[in-house]
Parts: C-alpha cells; structure tokens; sequence
C-alpha cells in the first residue's frame, strides 16, 4: 500500500509565511511534518531560532532545512562571538544562501530568514530553491503557499501594526491548512522587534472556520435529541 | 639593548632570559627609520599621509606607494619595508574579500583589523619566519562610522583618533594632539596632515620626498581614494606657507 | 573544524544545474544614438507560477558596463558577485584605468564557456551593453558559451518575437524617444505572446555619462479589436 509508505523521507509539506510590519517581523507557520500520507509530528516547530534575534522558517525536507539551519546557527555563533555583536538579518541570509546555493543539487529545503538588527531593522529574505535570495517586505513558501498568493496580493498593506500582521498571518495559514493537505495541526507565530522575541501558539481547535467547515462538538449524542430522531419517513 | 650580542636576538622564537624578543625589537628599528605616516580620525571620516622618501631622482613620480586600497571603503598606510608591506596589503584585500563572499555584506573596519594583526602576529611565532619591517595604519569607513587602527610589527593593534608612526612619529604625535579632531572635516583634516608632514620633515638631513595622500569620508562617498589633486596641491601650498612662517619667526 | 567554505558542495561528484528553478524572461538591448538601451522586465517566475515580481534583472557594471539577464535568478546573483569583486580588485589598483564592456563581455563569455564544460552551467543568457571611449558595444552570452556582438540583441523569446521586430525596425542612429518606443513595442508583443512575462519593467540606459536604470512601470495594452468582443462573428462554427 503506497499510501502508508512510512519510510518516505520526512517532508515538510508546509506553509510557511514572513511578514515585516513597521518595527520588526512576523514570521508563522504550520506544524504538520509528513512521511508520505503519514503525519509523523502534528505539532512540529517550524520557525527555528538561529540567534538571538534572527529566526528561520523551514520547508521541504524536514532534515535538509535541520542540517542547513545547524549549520547557519553554528556560524553565526561563531561570527557574533568574533565580532563581538550580535550577527544581522542580512549576515544570517547570505549563510543560508551560502549553503542553499553551493549544495543546490542535494537540497530540496526553501527558507525564509527573518529578524531584526540595529543597523536595518525587520527584515525577510526567501531563499528559495535554487539558492536565489531576495530581500522582501513579505514572503510565503511551502506547499501552502500555491492557495496564499492571491490572499497576500489582495490583503497585504504597506505599514501595518504588529497586531495586524500577527492577525494576518495566522488567518493565512489557517486557510492554507483549510486546502493543503500537507499542511495541519497548529498555528506558530514569532514576532521580532527592537524589544526581543514573543512566541505565539494557535491550537488547532481556535483557528477560524472558512468555507464548508463546521464548528466542533464532542459527539453526535450532543447534537442530537435525546433517544435520537425519528426514521426518515418515505 | 644589554643583552644584545649574547645569543638571544637571532631568532623570533626564542626569548632573552628578561622576556624579550629581540627580533621584533629589531623589525621596529626599520620602521622607526622609515618616512613618517600620519592618520587622523576626523568628525567626517579618516585622513591618511605619508612622507614618502625618494630613493632617486630618476624615479617617476607617484610610483613606489605608500598608501594602498585594500577595499572600497579602507586604505592602508605603510612605514618601513614597502615590501613587506605589500604583503601585508595583500593579505588584507584577501581578507576583506573573503568576509563579504561569506557574509555578504562589507567586512567591518575592526574585524579587518583584527585579522591583519592576526597575520602579522603569525610572523612571529615561527623560527622559519621573519617578522614584518613594517607598520601599518588601517583607516576605513563601516557603518559604526570611521576608524583608525595601527598595527605594529609584533602583531598589536590598537585604534586610535590619530596615529603616527616612522622617523618624526614623535613631533607628529605631538602635532595631533593638538588639532581638535571631532570638530574637524576631512577637507580642514587634509590640509593639517600636510602640514605636520611638511613640519617634520628634515630638509638638511632627509633625502626628499614626496607628500602621498588618501582619505575614506562623506565627501568621498565613504570610499577609500586619493586625495583629489587640486585639494592635494592646496594643502601642500598651505604646508610650504606655515613652514615659511615658522623659519620667519 | 567547520568553516564555511568546506560547505560550498564539491565539484568532483558530478553536480550541475538540472533544472532551473527561480527564472527570469528575456530581455531587449539596442544602439541607439547616444549609447545603449536595455529592457527587462521583473518578473521572477517559479515554474508556471509568477512568483516574483520586484526581482531587478539589468545592473550596472563598473562605470561603463550594464548586464541584463536572463534564466537562474541564483546564478545571476552568482555571476553579479564575480563582477562585483573583479572590478573592486581592478579598482584598488587606483591607476585610473576601468574596465569596458568589451572586456567585461569577454571575461562573462569565459565564465559561461568554463561552466558549460564541466557539465555545471549558469543557466542564464547575458546581454551586456556599454559605452567606452565614445565607442558603443553590445553583445550576449548563452548558458553553453555561445556568445556575439549585434545592433540589437534579446534573451530567450525575445529572439523570436522581438528580433524580427527589431531587424524590420531598428536603424543607426536613432534617437531615445523612437528608440524607448521600440522597445516597448518588443515588450508590449512579448507580454502578450510570452507566459512568463509580467507587465512591470524597467529600462535601462547607459552613455558616456554613465548608467540610469528606470522606476519601473507598466504598458499600456489593447483589446479593442472586434474580433476580440465577438470571437465567433463572422467565423461559424468555430470556439
């Protein structure tokens, strides 16, 4: 049965999203990790600490986007204790470009980097794929993010508060979840600014219903009349 | 020197029985002899100059430089040894380009530093290595602003506001102490740094020379370039005035 | 101990590119009276999908040059940092010399040529435009080394839909103006005819005076045709 392959390698079927607002960055994502159609971690943590204030979102190959992010936090470990100062947002891309890019034939991880620095603020880059980086006010990825381009087009504003962001994020990966199968399970949010990190945790039970979905109830003994409903009459 | 002669200054990895090493002791002499080199910190970036000496008169001008790029936004100053410092000026554009490769942003004046010291110092360790017949002063422009590093032949460096370092490093020193540096531009700074060139240069004991400038500020774009010629021959005018003034006095 | 560098991937197991992953489409450049003009749009697509669209596909190169690309996004940043560093060390030199775009073409199909011999491509083709000396240049480079000088040059589907435009309608010595509205005539066809190609572009001039690289902007397009209103009118039968 190939469906139930459950030694198909550990893939981060995901939605993954980058947002800037005016003072820092929120970054969400999913918590499904799948081997084949088996869910192998239903509350997975995606976004991934990389410094103190520089924080990555990984996709595509659970252990390729593990392998790289070690790596990346392991340097800029190093860089922050050689140069005496914690490493930037730019300085954290360009090391996941680095590998992203000399490896490209190996990988199969898309990430996207967030923080905030002194010297430039918020900032996103998506390193996609191939190793491209690209600096960007917003970014999704994953295989969530085929039912997101249309939504961030439509509801992304220049200068949104923290609030707004974190709201528009969550409601984005709750509707990416609603349609993508790989994606699931719970909603993680980070927010990063100028006064540290805030993690953010949205059960699967909170998120908002969309479009053929249905408020959750314990049991159908609840929602039926007591000794149940009379048979359908012909 | 008491101990010189007694077997413990020919070789870099050996100590004299009062802890010194009598080889760098030495590399410094051939700075200390060296036309004098002058950095300065001012509000606006770094002013670099060099009393370059001509070894002949048959020599083009501008040939033989003192003052090297070693990135878009640092120079390198060099006393003693040109040669020497050459290589040290090679390690340091290599360096510099290696932290961008990897980092992909400009490497900062301080770590540049850093690693330049790092080199020289490495040439002190070994038996089968001699140390640099140089110093050099560092001057760049990151974005915490302009700096000024000076790395001597024993592998030390220390960032100043201003450096000097060869023949008259003393008079030099001296000079800068007086100029106030946080109230002054590059473009006033220029014309100070030939001057103190011009002053403490020997006429009746020095061969002669010839005023090698660069600066890293706004007004250059935060890059590292020469001084701009009209500029250049304005501060060396200004320079030749103040010496005429002072021998009047 | 780790470094960096021993992550870049080694060369010897045999790795290339396979596939492209984040493209861009083609682009234009053409002499025209005081130098060069180049145009691209900014689309970087992801496969079918137009993932991008603020992606900056022409740069200036030293003083002289300007390199517009086509192809692998990642490996036009690539080749964009091995000019960035060629021209920084021919700058510490400080000697007032620079180079051309005779020279920086030269240099670009050497890389391309090198690449495609050891089966790892960029997977890109180049137009590079420069004036030097009052001398105009245009030329391009393929992702397997091919490489050539022309009037008018285009990437990709530019070949094939902007090329025979500009072989009817190009001529020496035209001015800015007639030469900007030709351009936008190969990109108004291109954005119609070319999947990939998205309406937000730039473009891209550079003369004696150096480079000026364009806000981007949109073109203006026509769907007033009958025919268009009422496809079926006056053709029975069909779709």
């Amino acid at each position: 049965m190939d469906n139930f392959n459950m030694n198909a390698p550990h893939s981060m079927g995901t939605t993954i999203i980058g947002v800037t607002y005016d003072g820092g960055v929120v970054l969400g994502a999913d918590s499904r990790t799948s081997t084949g159609m088996y869910v192998a971690n239903r509350a997975s943590d995606k976004i991934t600490q990389l410094t103190d204030n520089v924080y990555v979102c990984r996709s595509g190959s659970a252990a390729h986007s593990q392998i790289v992010s070690d790596y990346v936090r392991h340097f800029l470990h190093q860089h922050t204790i050689q140069s005496g100062q914690p490493a930037t947002v730019k300085v954290a891309a360009n090391l996941v470009r680095l590998l992203s890019y000399g490896n490209k034939n190996m990988l199969e991880t898309g990430l996207i980097v967030g923080g905030w620095d002194k010297y430039e603020g918020g900032k996103i880059y998506a390193v996609p794929l191939g190793g491209t980086i690209l600096e960007q006010p917003f970014a999704i990825g994953g295989s969530g993010s085929s039912y997101l381009y249309g939504f961030f087009d439509q509801a992304w504003k220049e200068g949104m508060t923290k609030d707004e962001a974190e709201k528009l994020v969550v409601k984005a990966v709750s509707l990416a979840i609603a349609r993508d199968g790989a994606s699931g399970g719970v909603v993680r949010t980070v927010i990063i600014n100028s006064e540290g990190v805030t993690r953010n945790f949205y059960p699967g039970d909170s998120l908002p219903l969309w479009y053929d979905e249905m408020e959750a109830c314990n049991s159908l003994l609840d929602v039926l009349p007591p000794g149940g409903t009379e048979a359908m009459s012909i | 020197m008491a101990s010189i002669g007694t077997g413990y200054d020919l070789s870099v990895t050996t100590f004299s029985p009062d802890g010194r090493v009598f080889q760098i002791e030495y590399a410094s002499k051939a700075v200390d002899n060296s036309g004098t080199v002058i950095g300065i910190k001012c509000k606006d970036g770094i002013v670099m100059g060099v009393e370059k000496l001509i070894a002949s008169k048959m020599m083009l001008p501008g040939s033989n430089r003192r003052i090297h790029a070693v990135d878009r936004h640092s120079g390198m100053a060099v006393a003693g040894l040109a040669a020497d410092g050459r290589q040290i000026v090679a390690r340091t554009k290599s360096e510099a380009t290696n932290y961008e490769r990897t980092y992909g942003e400009p490497i900062p004046v301080k770590e540049l530093a850093d690693r330049v010291a790092s080199y020289v110092h490495l040439c002190t360790l070994y038996w089968w290595l001699r140390p640099f017949g140089c110093g050099v002063i560092l001057g760049g422009y990151d974005r915490d602003g302009p700096q000024l590093y000076m790395v001597e032949p024993s592998g030390v460096s220390y960032r100043y506001f201003g450096a000097a370092i060869g023949k008259g490093r003393q008079a030099a020193k001296t000079e800068i102490e007086k100029l106030n540096l946080s109230e002054m531009t590059c473009r006033q700074g220029v014309v100070e740094v030939a001057k103190i060139i011009y002053g403490v240069h020997d006429e009746a004991k020095d061969k002669a020379f010839e005023l090698e400038m660069s600066w890293v500020c706004d007004e250059s774009n935060r890059l590292h370039q020469k001084v701009p010629d009209e500029l250049l021959e304005g501060a060396k005018a200004a320079a030749k005035a103040a010496l005429e003034e002072m021998d009047a006095d | 101990m780790t470094s960096v560098e021993g992550l870049l991937g080694c060369e010897q197991d045999s790795q290339r590119t396979l596939s492209p992953y984040v493209t861009g489409t083609s682009v234009i450049g053409i002499k025209y009276k005081d130098g060069i003009l180049m145009t691209a749009d900014m689309g970087g697509s992801y496969g079918s999908t137009l993932r991008y669209k603020s992606v900056e596909r022409m740069k200036s190169i030293g003083k002289h040059s300007l390199l517009g690309a086509s192809g692998e996004i990642s490996d036009f940043q690539e080749i964009l940092r091995y000019l960035d560093e060629l021209i920084k060390y021919d700058n510490m030199w400080d000697d007032g010399n620079s180079f051309g775009p005779k020279e920086i073409h030269n240099y670009l199909t050497r890389i391309m040529y090198n690449r495609r011999n050891k089966f790892d491509p960029l997977w890109n083709s180049l137009v590079l435009g420069g004036v030097k000396n009052g001398q105009k240049y245009l030329g391009t480079v393929s992702m397997i080394g091919v490489h050539f000088e022309d009037n008018h040059v285009a990437t990709g589907f530019g070949n094939h839909l902007a090329r025979p435009i500009l072989r009817d309608e190009w001529k020496e010595d035209l001015s800015y103006e007639e030469a900007v509205k030709l351009l936008e005539k190969c990109m108004r066809v291109l954005l119609y005819r070319d999947r990939s190609a998205i309406n937000k572009l730039q473009v891209a001039k550079i003369t004696e005076e150096g480079v000026t690289i364009s806000q981007p902007y949109s073109l203006k397009t026509f769907w007033g045709f009958n025919a268009f209103q009422n496809p079926s009118k006056g053709a029975e039968g069909t779709w």
